[in-house]
């Protein structure tokens, strides 16, 4: 069991300053989040875009942001949990909360900090008839480990660079028969990445379909065939033991729709006195929250953080006083370890 | 209509048919006057097409700036795919497409 002062749920711009705040109060925070990597929507959709609303910085990229906060909150050597979604609360006898992942991992805090964002960060599924049923009967949309896929066939879709890394890779003496299939001529990805997709494809090794888009999917309990539409109307039957569609990732709000917070529009309703939410010990903070007049902008949750741990500090210490001290009289004094 | 306004048609998921003003003096684009208007058009990114949640079909044949390398990209992650698809952040609003006509794309799961 991981034991914290305030679980930061999204290690996002915002979770992260949390950290920053958070130790000048001495709480230590841990951070949850279902991406891989930290930095939420920073890292995972646009790092090398240019930020120009960060105060003293007139332009940053947002992976450079991300590098900067991490190296703020560093000396309040905070805990990650990461490529884990945070899945569900309880509160034990002693009225500390108990946060679990989809993957089991549990978390103790006095605390919840939902810096969630846009929500968990899911693969995007394809609309194809009876999906669902073939899930982890032949259609995987991450590719965990790919010795998975030794001698199977594979068809993967999409047009984007894991889609040509993946089918460079299992070609490559894994799998015993790959086909990409993409809805247009053009690839996205690394120039190399794609011309050797292309001499792949000349060479036999793999089957390249273009103008082409799975429409279904069939098999008795377990994937045997797809159909595969091209643009000129006709409909290829591909026997296949696996279909990995490749489409991105796209955030839902996911588990936290359910532990009965009050919620308007995917957002989560707080009080602006201090970013908490209707379930006491529960605030919200970042682009997850919602209240008049709110502007989802990364300043603005950075001052969501530094006002919500000062709620935080007086419900974990009812009685202690605190007392704002400025970083320039008293430097920042770190934890040791 | 007064300057730099014009009448654009959005038709939602369910069918429905909404007129909108829009001013063309403000640097928007479909994206944010769809969002304005409270339709469910995500716009995750923002508007920097680097998702693909504003995909809507031009329905009517106005003429509007070519897709970007990005555009196209971004239309990869998409379902549904037509050829009028366009990302509506990528549609800026401008006098020459008063009376524009789009419809919003079926989102996947």
């Amino acid at each position: 069991m991981i034991q914290t002062d305030i679980l930061i749920i999204g290690a996002g711009p915002c979770g992260l300053f949390t950290v920053f705040e958070a130790g000048l109060l001495k709480l230590r925070c841990h951070l949850i989040d279902a991406l891989p990597q930290p930095g939420g929507q920073c890292s995972e959709i646009y790092p090398k875009k240019p930020i120009y609303d960060i105060p003293a910085y007139p332009s940053i990229l947002a992976g450079e942001l991300v590098d900067r906060l991490m190296e703020q909150a560093e000396p309040f050597c905070p805990g990650f949990t990461l490529g884990e979604r945070a899945e569900q609360i309880e509160k034990d006898a002693e009225g500390q909360f108990i946060l679990t992942t989809n993957r089991g991992t549990q978390h103790r805090a006095p605390v919840i900090a939902i810096a969630g964002g846009l929500g968990c960060f899911e693969p995007r599924k394809p609309p194809v008839p009876q999906l669902a049923d073939f899930e982890d009967k032949g259609v995987e949309y991450i590719i965990k480990d790919p010795e998975f896929y030794r001698d199977k066939k594979v068809v993967i879709s999409g047009g984007g660079d894991s889609a040509l890394d993946w089918t460079i890779f299992l070609a490559e003496g894994v799998a015993s028969e790959v086909t990409l299939v993409h809805r247009r001529k053009e690839f996205r990805g690394h120039l190399d990445s794609v011309q050797k997709v292309m001499d792949l494809a000349a060479s036999g090794r793999i089957n390249l379909m273009t103008d082409a888009e799975v429409v279904e999917v069939a098999g008795q309990n377990q994937l045997e065939s797809l159909a595969i539409k091209t643009k000129d109307g006709e409909v290829h039957t591909v026997p296949t033991d696996h279909w990995v569609p490749l489409f991105g990732l796209s955030p839902k709000l996911g588990p936290i729709a359910d532990w009965n917070l009050n919620i308007t529009k995917n957002a989560v309703e707080v009080n602006t006195l201090d970013y908490s939410t209707n379930v006491p010990g529960v605030y919200a903070i970042g682009d997850i929250n919602t209240y008049p007049g709110k502007l989802k902008l990364i300043l603005c949750g950075f001052h969501e953080a530094t006002l919500m741990v000062q709620s935080a500090f007086k419900r974990i210490y009812p009685d202690k006083n605190l007392v704002l001290k400025y970083t320039t009289v008293n430097g920042v004094n770190g934890f040791e370890g | 209509m007064e300057d730099n306004m014009i009448r654009v048609s959005v038709t939602d998921r369910e069918g429905n048919v909404h007129d909108l003003d829009a001013p063309t003096d403000m640097g928007m684009n479909m994206m944010e006057l769809c969002k304005s208007a409270e339709l469910p058009v995500e716009g995750t990114c923002g508007g920097m097409a680097m998702c693909a949640s504003c995909h809507m079909y031009v329905k009517s044949s106005h003429e509007i700036p070519p897709k970007s390398d990005d555009e196209e990209d971004m239309l990869d992650e998409a379902f549904f795919v037509e050829d009028n698809s366009r990302l509506g952040c990528q549609i800026h609003l401008s006098n020459d497409l008063n009376g524009l006509k789009v419809e919003l794309a079926p989102v996947g799961n």
